[in-house]
């Protein structure tokens, strides 16, 4: 190979293992994320605060109470004295949701009239809304099959009609991290190649060594090469990390090929170097680097497909996303990691990243000069 | 071995240098001077490749530096104003980086390396890390790793600013020493000291080359006579005949007077306007002219025109 390259290349290894503090943080960050995403990043909702008021106090009202607090959606921590106390409480938001069972439940259910139920809930936060809705509205249903088995003796189930029996695949708990982890991998990809790429390029820069570095017969190429090339195996170390992690404390499954999400998440790094370079040929100071390449991030962490489901964006964002690599590299790793498909899957990702990587890249070496101007 | 035709480099707002031309010839050390933003480093930077120039040609060893910046990369050592090597290598591994991407052999590299050590003091500290050297060995630091590909044209911007005056001198020891092996040298200095040690010098003011010879010549050629005079009341003294006939220029250092007059006779016509003054001045003499006085009044007639 090439010795100068590899001189650069001897060069910036030093440089990150005298700045201890720097390498820490390099091996650390992708620990914290998977853990704060692993664990906070959770749409698994259960045990939502719950108060009940039951103006009824009859067997059968307590038999629903039971119903709902045995589904694990509501946790109901007490009852209330009146409506209103349920109205205070929301308000406040001590509780997610109030159950009012009104006077005459009982009487109504024993006479097989229709009995009705208060479900309030608390929409501030969608999500949680959304799963408290259709659970109580389940249980109800279930609970209301139960009475009706019971009145007429036969079991209804078995009197024809549709059931309904969905199955979930690669995911069949609907664990949030399995969701995450894999996402984890991509961001801290991204994340390290950009900023560190930014940084590094910046420093030559802001500590004057350029002016030494121009007048010798360094090739612009050979210098981003070899400053990177250190990083880049740093990101793939992290990327094990997060890998190895994943699947002893998360539990998270590797059905796929490991080689196949390496090789592709090579491609990937064309992008996100492409993207530091551009960076450092913006950036005048290391703390300018490190803002823009947050803001590089952002696009990422948002319209990425990385928390946010792209179907539920509207058209123009969605179209906008097409240019967001990770996209790309999102759907690669999910695909590999939880459903176990072969490169045969993802041709127009791979496609996508051939284009997108080389585009950058090209885009951002224009821009970049070996050069005092 | 080095010349400047017509060179001019704007930056957006600036002219930093203005139709600069000037030769050195192989084996010369050349010094350039000026004040402050006078254009001299970037007169070094566009010879060193570092920048290319907005208009003009700038040849090394009759390379052209736009169209063959490689070749003339190969020929020269550029040492930039402030300290350019990487403060978190050592001193060797400095060296070492500098010398790889040069690609200069490694059979002698070893002996260079130790050779360069020795002759720039630095053996005993050649593990130490550059950023916790002084700033004289720093400078000497610098001045080595541009020598590790041995060029025949040193280009240095302010080497010895700053470094204490034993090390300075150490430091143009160095430099005589390379000078004799026949490198041809450019040196910016702001100590004219060092400028009269130069085989010739240019004086840069405002992006121009206002003066331009061997310093003796600048200094005989001055066409004025310098005074010296003593008093408690310099400043008022000062004062008193800056606008006389026949003053050029006075300047104050303690109770020392200095003064360009255009002839000697004037020091009774002076004499005169300080007792009319009431001020005390003695000890008035004629002394020789110094390098910076020629400087000094060729800044101020060129002001003037
Ligand atoms: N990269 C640049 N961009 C814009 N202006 C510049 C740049 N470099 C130099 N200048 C301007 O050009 C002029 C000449 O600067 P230069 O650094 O060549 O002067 P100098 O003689 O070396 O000064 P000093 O003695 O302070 O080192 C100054 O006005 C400076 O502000
Ligand atoms: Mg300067």
């Amino acid at each position: 190979m090439n010795s100068r390259l590899l001189s650069i290349i001897r060069k910036e290894f030093i440089h990150i293992l005298r700045d201890p503090r720097t390498l820490a943080i390099m091996f650390i960050i992708p620990i914290v994320e998977l853990f704060l995403l692993g664990y906070a990043v959770t749409t698994d909702i259960r045990h939502l605060n719950t108060v009940v008021f039951d103006a009824d106090r009859t067997p059968q009202s307590r038999q629903l109470v039971e119903a709902y607090r045995a589904s694990d959606y509501f946790a109901i921590a007490r009852y209330a004295q009146s409506e209103d106390e349920i109205a205070v409480l929301l308000d406040s938001g001590a509780i997610r949701a109030g159950i009012i069972i009104p006077a005459g439940y009982g009487d109504n259910l024993a006479r097989g009239a229709v009995a009705q139920v208060a479900v309030l809930i608390d929409g501030s936060d969608p999500t949680v809304a959304s799963t408290a809705f259709a659970a109580s509205q389940s249980v109800g249903q279930a609970q209301s099959i139960k009475i009706v088995t019971q009145r007429l003796g036969v079991d209804v189930t078995r009197l024809g009609g549709i059931e309904i029996r969905p199955r979930v695949w690669y995911n069949p708990e609907l664990r949030s991290a399995n969701y995450m982890v894999p996402a984890v991998i991509g961001i801290i990809l991204q994340f390290l190649t950009t900023l560190f790429t930014a940084l590094t390029i910046v420093r030559e820069r802001e500590q004057g060594t350029i002016e030494q570095l121009v007048v010798t017969p360094i090739k612009s190429w050979e210098l981003v090469v070899g400053k990177v090339v250190p990083y880049i195996a740093i990101a793939f170390f992290d990327l094990l990390e997060v890998l190895v992690l994943g699947t002893f404390w998360f539990g998270v499954p590797i059905r796929g090929s490991i080689p196949l999400l390496l090789g592709l998440s090579v491609l990937f790094l064309l992008a996100s170097l492409g993207m530091g370079l551009f960076v450092s040929s913006v950036a005048r100071s290391q703390l300018e680097a490190m803002f823009l390449a947050f803001l590089t991030m952002l696009p990422s962490i948002f319209i990425g497909g990385f928390l946010f489901p792209l179907e539920a964006m509207p058209g123009w964002l969605q179209a906008i996303s097409y240019l967001v690599p990770l996209r790309y590299l999102l759907v690669i790793i999910r695909g590999i990691m939880l459903k176990g498909v072969g490169l045969g899957a993802f041709g127009d990702q791979v496609l996508a990243l051939l284009i997108l990587g080389p585009f950058i890249m090209f885009g951002a070496s224009r821009r970049f000069r070996k050069s005092l101007e | 071995m080095i010349s400047l035709q017509g060179v001019t480099k704007r930056f957006a707002a600036i002219t930093a240098i203005r139709d600069l031309s000037f030769t050195v010839q192989a084996g010369q050390v050349f010094g350039l001077i000026g004040p402050d933003g006078a254009g001299k480093t970037t007169t070094l930077r566009v010879t060193s490749t570092a920048m290319n120039p907005t208009a003009g040609r700038v040849t090394v060893g009759d390379i052209d530096t736009v169209r063959a910046p490689e070749a003339v990369k190969q020929l020269i050592g550029y040492m930039p104003q402030r300290f350019a090597l990487y403060p978190d290598l050592t001193v060797v591994e400095n060296l070492n980086f500098f010398a790889d991407i040069f690609g200069s052999p490694r059979a002698q590299r070893a002996e260079l390396i130790a050779r360069l050590l020795g002759f720039a003091r630095l053996t005993e500290f050649q593990t130490r890390l550059a950023r916790n050297l002084s700033g004289g060995m720093q400078k000497k630091l610098a001045l080595a790793a541009t020598l590790m590909h041995r060029p025949r044209v040193l280009l240095l911007d302010e080497p010895t600013t700053g470094v204490d005056p034993v090390s300075r001198r150490e430091f143009w020891d160095l430099l005589t020493e390379i000078h004799l092996q026949g490198v041809t040298i450019i040196i910016t200095t702001p100590y004219l000291d060092e400028a009269e040690r130069c085989t010739r010098v240019g004086l840069m003011y405002r992006g121009e080359l206002v003066a331009c010879d061997e310093p003796r010549t600048l200094r005989d050629g001055l066409g004025a006579t310098v005074l010296e005079a003593q008093s408690a009341q310099a400043l008022q003294a000062r004062h008193a005949v800056e606008k006389s006939e026949g003053v050029l220029t006075v300047s104050t250092h303690g109770d020392v007077l200095r003064l360009l007059v255009d002839r000697a006779e004037r020091a009774a016509a002076l004499q005169a306007v300080w007792q009319a003054n009431g001020i005390t001045v003695g000890n008035v003499r004629v002394v020789r002219a110094r390098l910076e006085d020629a400087f000094v009044l060729m800044l101020t007639r060129h002001d003037k025109t």
